[in-house]
């Protein structure tokens, strides 16, 4: 198993934001999570990924075998843990590229490899800038400063076939993206898909899960995973909403 | 985990100033204090002749009239100059015909400093003077320089063999009146560089002076004086480190740069002089004037520095804009950390017609630092359509630092431009947070996103020293995230 979640609980500032969630996620597996506003999608991610702030509680987490919670965030990633980030910041005069190369090196050396050559690093460049046709333009620009919403979105994806993790959370990566560039970013994922790694795919809309088919579905409300299905459960959200999931707040059966 | 901060800046605090060591070499030294007699002394040392000695003299009176400066934003330093000692010289040097003379001690200490002077080793491209604590030990590449006419050498050197230039040029810039430490360093000042580049001359490598600070209770004076004749074009580098010690050294330069019509002159520092500790012992005042005149039509001079060491600096590169279309340029990052203060910025007047300025200023503040950009635009009755351009921008790190703006414009031609832009900004925890995600750790993140912010500054460094210089920028920084 890539990641099992047990129990987990995270409180922000006193306050209490995740409170018992439960999921398994195998590798070559695509899981989708959804759910309303606030219900807690985006500090699941944090809390994944190391975000500071976020105290966990209680539960445990097991990433590839190790204790994840005691990671450090870059750690984490270095291990193969990708957030594809819902507001990616920018951080001006720092180029696309040596940003990459940098986290990419980072990364080799944790794993005792030496960094990658410049011409082999720009062949990858190259290759990956294709597969999720980013434009080559905006690799060599400051990181993600200036870009549009869409072109930081694709700018995640870039990273994450650069980095080449076992497990990718995408935080709401479709949310501002027109259909066209919806559909790009998602061909991305599908070529990236693999039987060695695995998503975790957040969302509010079904309209993604019909391009990223997903082998299951989960609903996030209020901190806890209160539903969980296959991909039908998507279109029913999209019928029915939020509200049916809301009414009977079910215990920890799941 | 919200400790993971504190412990990174303890970390931090403790963090070693990488070039504290002392040379041990025989040294001449200059009884300590400061009366006409050690000016006799130096000047008598020097062998220099009568009008240099009047010169100093009168360096001396006025700095004997001079009042401190007040209107700085911390507290300045009761500085005993009786306590310093004006003169120290390795004691073997008789005067080098060639760097095989040069003691192997003070070779190595170079070395040591990552400035090769031996002939096989020198920098590709790059001419280095390098200056022992009163004294220029070595110059490298004389010959190549001489078949251009270029002379570079120390300004002892230059007053024996060049004396009707030094005596026409030095003080024109920065009269011996100027403020008390330009009126000291008149007086007192020991060695420099020297250079002349003849008309229309571009200079086919970068020029560099490195000083360094050896012996205990002396201070450093060194004075520089660059000529860029007509049509010229010279690009100079300074660097400098000292040794650790509990006691704060003085570090009063100043350096003149003469443009003249259509010559161009780029100035570049380094600034790496010891900070002090951490709880603020020991380090070196940088109390240093640097002035230029683009005296002709169309000259340029530009000024870049990086400035990241010395307990307190306090300095302000300025540029006199008297050419008609003459430019002057003003780009630098500043680092504080620990109890560092550093007080800088420029001055350009503005008295040609159609003269431009350009000032980028980057100050990082991280621990106690605290960081004051100071600058005044001036523009003359004369000065039709005057152009200036500032941007002053203040990174924090940490929020016991501090950083200050202190623009000001004087403008009596209704013609002239100017324009401020000014940001503050915070390192966020967001920004260092997204790349730890990416695989990079903390102190690796915040070098690349200090780097990034200056780059605007870096990028004007010569090619050689960039590097270097992004570097130094990393490890000053190291661990100072709060
Ligand atoms: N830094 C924070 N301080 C206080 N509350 C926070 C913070 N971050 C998130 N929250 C709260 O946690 C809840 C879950 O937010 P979030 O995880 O962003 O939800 P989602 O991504 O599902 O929309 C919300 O009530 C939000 O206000
Ligand atoms: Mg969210």
């Amino acid at each position: 198993m890539l990641l099992s979640i047990k129990n987990l609980q995270a409180a922000v500032e006193d306050k209490q934001i995740l409170k018992g969630i439960n999921l398994q996620v195998n590798a070559g597996e695509v899981h989708a999570i959804m759910g309303p506003n606030g219900s807690g999608k985006s500090s699941l991610a944090s809390v994944l990924a190391g975000r500071e702030n976020y105290e966990v509680t209680g539960g445990e987490v097991l990433f590839d075998g190790k204790d994840l919670l005691e990671l450090s965030p870059e750690d984490r990633a270095r291990e193969g843990l990708f957030l594809a980030f819902q507001y990616p910041v920018e951080i001006p005069g720092v180029s696309n590229i040596n940003f990459l190369r940098t986290a990419l090196n980072e990364i080799r050396a944790y794993h005792n490899q030496p960094p990658l050559e410049a011409k082999e690093f720009l062949k990858l460049t190259r290759e990956n800038q294709k597969l999720v046709e980013f434009d080559a333009k905006l690799t060599n620009r400051s990181l993600n400063e200036g870009f549009s919403g869409g072109e930081k979105k694709r700018n995640e994806i870039f990273q994450l076939a650069m980095l080449n993790p076992k497990l990718s959370i995408l935080d709401e990566t479709d949310s501002g993206l027109d259909i066209d560039a919806l559909r790009i970013v998602a061909n991305g994922v599908n070529k990236l898909r693999s039987e060695k790694n695995a998503f975790i795919v957040i969302t509010h809309y079904q309209r993604l899960l019909e391009y990223i088919v997903p082998d299951f579905v989960h609903v996030l409300y209020d901190g806890r995973i209160v539903k969980s299905g296959t991909k039908e459960l998507a279109l029913e959200l999209e019928e029915k909403g939020y509200d049916w999931i809301k009414e009977p707040v079910t215990s920890e059966s799941i | 985990m919200a400790n993971k901060s504190d412990d990174i800046l303890e970390e931090y605090s403790s963090k070693e100033y990488e070039f504290g060591f002392v040379t041990d070499i025989e040294m001449e030294i200059a009884p300590k204090g400061l009366s006409e007699e050690t000016i006799h002394y130096i000047s008598a040392k020097k062998q220099e002749p009568q009008w240099l000695l009047d010169w100093r003299l009168k360096g001396y009176h006025s700095f004997l009239k001079a009042e401190d400066p007040h209107w700085q934003n911390f507290e300045l330093p009761k500085v005993d100059f009786q306590g310093i000692s004006y003169y120290a010289a390795p004691k073997s040097r008789a005067k080098y015909k060639s760097i095989d003379e040069v003691d192997p001690e003070l070779i190595a200490t170079f070395e040591k400093l990552g400035i090769p002077l031996s002939e096989q080793k020198v920098l590709a491209g790059v001419a280095v003077d390098a200056v022992f604590d009163s004294v220029s030990v070595a110059t490298t590449f004389k010959e190549t320089l001489k078949e251009h006419g270029i002379i570079f050498c120390s300004v002892s050197e230059a007053v024996q063999e060049h004396p009707e230039l030094v005596q026409k040029y030095l003080g024109s810039v920065v009269p011996h009146s100027d403020n008390i430490y330009a009126s000291l360093n008149s007086a007192v000042f020991s060695d420099g560089s020297f250079v002349y580049i003849p008309k229309g001359v571009r200079c086919p490598m970068e020029l560099s002076t490195y000083f360094r600070i050896n012996t205990e209770n002396t201070g450093q004076f060194e004075r520089t004086l660059i000529i860029a004749d007509e049509g010229s074009y010279v690009s100079y580098l300074e660097g400098c480190t000292a040794p650790k010690r509990d006691e704060n050294q003085l570090h009063a330069a100043v350096v003149e740069l003469i443009a003249l019509e259509n010559a161009e002159i780029k100035y570049s520092t380094v600034q790496n002089w010891y900070p002090g500790d951490k709880e603020g012992n020991g380090g070196i005042y940088n109390f240093v004037t640097k002035r230029g005149v683009c005296r002709g039509a169309n000259a340029k001079i530009s000024w870049t520095q990086v400035e990241t060491g010395s307990a307190i600096t306090w300095k302000y590169p300025s540029v006199i804009l008297q050419g008609d279309h003459s430019t002057g340029e003003f780009y630098s990052v500043a680092v504080t950390k620990g109890k560092q203060i550093a007080d800088t910025g420029t001055k350009m007047f503005h008295i040609g017609k159609n003269t431009k300025s350009r000032i980028i200023s980057k100050g990082i503040s991280a621990g106690e630092g605290q960081n004051s950009y100071r600058g005044l635009v001036q523009v003359g009755s004369k000065a039709e359509n005057a152009r200036n351009f500032t941007q002053c921008d203040s990174l924090l790190i940490g929020n016991r630092c501090g950083a200050h703006t202190f623009p000001y414009i004087e403008s009596k031609n209704n013609t002239a431009t100017i324009e401020h832009e000014a940001t503050t900004s915070k390192i966020g925890e967001d920004q260092i947070f997204y790349l730890n995600q990416r695989g990079i750790d903390t102190e690796k993140a915040v070098a690349l996103i200090v780097n990034g912010y200056a780059k605007e500054v870096l990028n004007q460094l010569p090619m050689e020293f960039a590097v270097e210089a992004q570097k130094l920028l990393s490890i000053s920084l190291e661990g100072s995230v709060g």
